[in-house]
């Protein structure tokens, strides 16, 4: 039956990504060089934040970034512009950006956590501009 | 089932099942569990979803709002809408909402709906949370058993090839 395949296909595709993140565990024990964080609160999944979390995760999988985390927090109280990400790079202070999409979130990851460049435009504003 | 009047308070925002069981199983992660089992099962009209977690669990008194859109143990919110939507799309097929927890065992959310109910959600990309889960939490062990017409599916990510 086809809908078996797929789901076999998907199961397997579940394990890889099981496999590969069991690998970077010891890489929370701070020494990750950076962190992604999805928001991924009641309002974050229903503003799409599952979509933002897949696009980061199949990102890092398929350049190998190995020493980039992404997991999940709770709500951030910002319900209003989710979905949410912050990027904590070493010894840097975190950046919150808001109003996320999976292309935006991709963007992030390439500008910023890759190229150390904040991306100012989806930023939140840290000075109360 | 938990017996509430069908007064629609708000709207739910989850478009789909999936959805739920990612926002359920956040809950789990949050109550420190360690051990996440994720079941979905069609049979007789119905569907179940249940997750079931070994966290910190509710006492008696949290357990009996959990529901309540008003509820939260979160600092700094005022709404905990995440359990209260789940059983409103439940409810809205005509099903419902089962929540039992024990204090420092663990907690069992379980869902029913009426897939035949118009206003029945799609299930949705269930992959697409399992993977974020997985992929956000590799220290937990997340099981997923899913089943529907003979079909079954199983996956262990503490027992990955
Ligand atoms: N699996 C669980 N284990 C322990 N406590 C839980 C669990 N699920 C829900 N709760 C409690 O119920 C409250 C309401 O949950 P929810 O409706 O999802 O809103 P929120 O997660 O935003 O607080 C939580 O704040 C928490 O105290
Ligand atoms: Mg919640």
């Amino acid at each position: 039956m086809r809908s078996t395949n797929i789901a076999k296909l998907k199961i397997e595709d579940l394990e890889k990504i099981a496999r590969r993140m069991k690998k970077v565990i010891h890489l929370r024990e701070g020494e990750a060089k950076a962190k992604i964080i999805v928001h991924m609160g009641t309002c974050g999944i229903a503003a799409g934040a599952r979509a933002v979390m897949t696009a980061l995760v199949e990102a890092i999988e398929k350049q190998d970034l190995s020493d980039v985390l992404v997991t999940i927090s709770s709500c951030a109280g910002l319900c209003g512009q989710e979905p949410m990400i912050t990027v904590a790079i070493q010894d840097q202070p975190p950046v919150r950006y808001v109003n996320m999409t999976a292309a935006k979130a991709l963007e992030v990851l390439e500008k910023h956590v890759l190229g150390g460049r904040i991306v100012e435009a989806y930023a939140l504003a840290a000075n109360n501009k | 089932m938990a017996g509430k009047p069908d007064t629609l308070l708000f709207e739910t925002l989850m478009e789909d099942l999936s959805l739920h069981v990612l926002d359920i199983a956040e809950n789990a992660t949050r109550a420190g569990a360690r051990n996440v089992l994720i079941e979905i099962a069609a049979a007789d009209a119905r569907l179940t979803v249940a997750v079931k977690d070994d966290g910190k669990g509710m006492d008696a008194r949290t357990s009996q709002r959990a529901s309540d859109p008003f509820y939260t143990t979160k600092e700094g919110k005022r709404v905990g809408l995440g359990l209260a939507m789940l059983a409103q799309s439940a409810r809205e097929t005509g099903g419902g909402v089962r929540i039992d927890s024990q204090y420092g065992v663990g907690t069992e959310v379980a869902a029913v709906f009426r897939p035949e109910h118009p206003d029945m959600r799609p299930l949705g990309d269930l992959m697409a949370t399992m993977k974020a889960l997985v992929a956000a939490f590799p220290a937990v062990r997340f099981v997923l058993d899913y089943t529907k017409e003979g079909e079954h599916y199983h996956f262990d990510s503490a027992k990955t090839p």
